[in-house]
């Protein structure tokens, strides 16, 4: 008994690949997520700088007319759709299997009433409405890439989209700061010399994340809204900034 | 003596011996009077004494070292032991056998069975090649003391099943090796007597019933009654064994 034990075959390195995988593409994710809504969230400031941060999106500055190349928008869209994909085939290895396993888990979940076991559910309740709502998103904006300006953009989240991109809103958010935090204590990442302490300060991080992208979602939310609303006569006129109305 | 000394707590109890043909699970609610310092054992021994000679539930230290006293206090694994019933301000306090375990009767489950399983899976020995061939004349090779406290931090685990009855993972998935097994295994881990590389240990944790099944929720850092870093030996056992080439 006091051998050092082989077995006759080693155990695949896949499951590790795999839990890599998931972990790496949540983080590019959830990064690309964070970055789109700060980027989305220009119309705040106006809707001259939302056209401006659009067309730098399409890198108008490499084309010489200034128009930009909306093609860009549909490859960085087919390369997130598939990273989603990978994320979410992956993610769905912890999902229940079964009736059984679910109604354990949420069971559990009820007896223990502990936060981060509750937000693992969450993750899979806001994961599975991604996965439908994000997949239509994603198929917009592949097929009708130049459609993104602030009448662009607000003609179609006032004229049909908001109901989608609201609860989109709310589950991206939930999903990518908790995702985030899980990510970090799972792997150790900003551990510290006192890991305890670490977790504290990242679920305050957490929540401070979730807050602040919410209620700048929120915020963006409504101004393509009211955008969208004052336009509504005009829908589907594309936006002339005042560099180009002056050329 | 506690301000909260004299009043009355109210303990519900699953009772069930499935020992006993025909016994159905079922809440019993007995009533006694709050002592300072009362912990939830004393307060089963005086429920048993006054109200329920039948009732199961396991002790042996008293003092939290044994594990023998887990339970389900108000949804939360702990010891009963090293629970304060002046904890509950509400002074109602419900008592079930931790999940995940074979029940043997009422609140007493059969942790030892799973204990060993665990210990044999993860085989929770120092493997040592040339331990057949000793010189017990020589002195044993000194061991650093820091790697001394650090395999002693982990050893402090004293298998009372807290943290497999917190786990969601195990709860979902039966063959999950549960976070006494990862703890056991990063023991052996920083053991210099043990021979085993990242690579032996990856045969043992490096799938989804393992490490890599791990969903980080974090029930066993949470509840463990001798606040042992769950946490911060599971992340490392994964970074470990997701090195492995």
């Amino acid at each position: 008994m006091n051998r050092v034990k082989k077995r006759e075959t080693p155990l695949s390195r896949m499951p590790a690949r795999l839990d890599l995988a998931q972990s790496v593409s949540g983080l590019i994710l959830g990064l690309f997520m964070w970055t789109h809504l700060l980027l989305v969230s220009s119309i705040l400031l106006g809707k001259e700088a939302m056209h401006f941060v659009s067309k730098v999106m399409e890198m108008s500055f490499l084309s010489p007319s200034g128009e930009g190349y909306p093609v860009i928008v549909s490859l960085v869209g087919i390369t997130i759709s598939a990273l989603f994909i990978v994320h979410a085939a992956l993610a769905m290895r912890k999902f229940p299997s079964n009736w059984k396993q679910a109604a354990t888990f949420r069971e559990h979940m009820a007896m223990m009433r502990h936060p981060d076991t509750s937000h693992w559910w969450r993750q899979v309740i806001t994961g599975f409405v991604m996965f439908f709502l994000g997949s239509v998103h994603l198929y917009v904006i592949i097929t009708h890439p130049a459609e993104i300006g602030p009448f662009a953009s607000s003609d179609r989240v006032y004229g049909f989209m908001w109901p989608l991109y609201l609860i989109l809103l709310f589950a991206v958010e939930v999903h990518a700061a908790i995702g985030m935090y899980r990510l970090a204590v799972k792997w150790g990442v900003f551990d510290g010399a006192d890991p305890r302490q670490s977790r504290k300060r990242l679920q305050i991080v957490e929540r401070g994340l979730t807050m602040f992208f919410l209620s700048l979602g929120v915020a963006s939310l409504i101004a393509y809204m009211k955008i969208g609303y004052e336009h509504r006569e005009h829908a589907g006129e594309p936006y002339v900034s005042t560099e180009e109305a002056s050329r | 003596m506690s301000s909260e000394s004299g009043r009355k707590l109210k303990f519900h109890i699953l009772r069930y011996d499935p020992q006993t043909p025909g016994d159905k699970p079922r809440m019993e609610t007995f009533e006694i009077e709050e002592a300072p310092g009362m912990t939830v054992f004393i307060a089963l021994n005086e429920i048993r004494a006054k109200y329920a000679p039948a009732l199961q539930y396991d002790f042996v230290c008293r003092a939290g070292i044994c594990g023998s006293c887990g339970m389900v206090i108000n949804g939360r694994p702990d010891l009963a032991c090293r629970t304060l019933t002046a904890k509950f301000p509400k002074g109602e306090i419900s008592l079930m056998p931790l999940p995940a375990f074979e029940l043997i009767g009422d609140l007493s489950v059969d942790t030892g069975k799973f204990m060993r399983a665990m210990t044999e899976r993860i085989e929770g020995w120092i493997h040592d090649e040339s331990k057949d061939n000793v010189n017990l004349d020589q002195l044993e090779a000194r061991m650093d003391p820091d790697t001394a406290d650090k395999i002693y931090e982990l050893d402090r685990c004293i298998e009372c099943g807290c943290c497999v009855s917190a786990c969601g993972t195990k709860r979902m998935r039966e063959d999950f090796l549960g976070a006494v097994g990862f703890m056991k295994v990063a023991r052996f881990e920083i053991d210099p007597r043990d021979q085993r590389t990242d690579a032996d240990y990856y045969d043992l944790i490096g799938d989804d019933d393992g490490v890599f099944g791990c969903m980080t929720l974090l029930g066993c850092e949470d509840t463990c009654p001798k606040d042992l870093p769950h946490q911060s030996r599971i992340a490392y056992l994964r970074r470990k064994m997701a090195q492995v080439r």
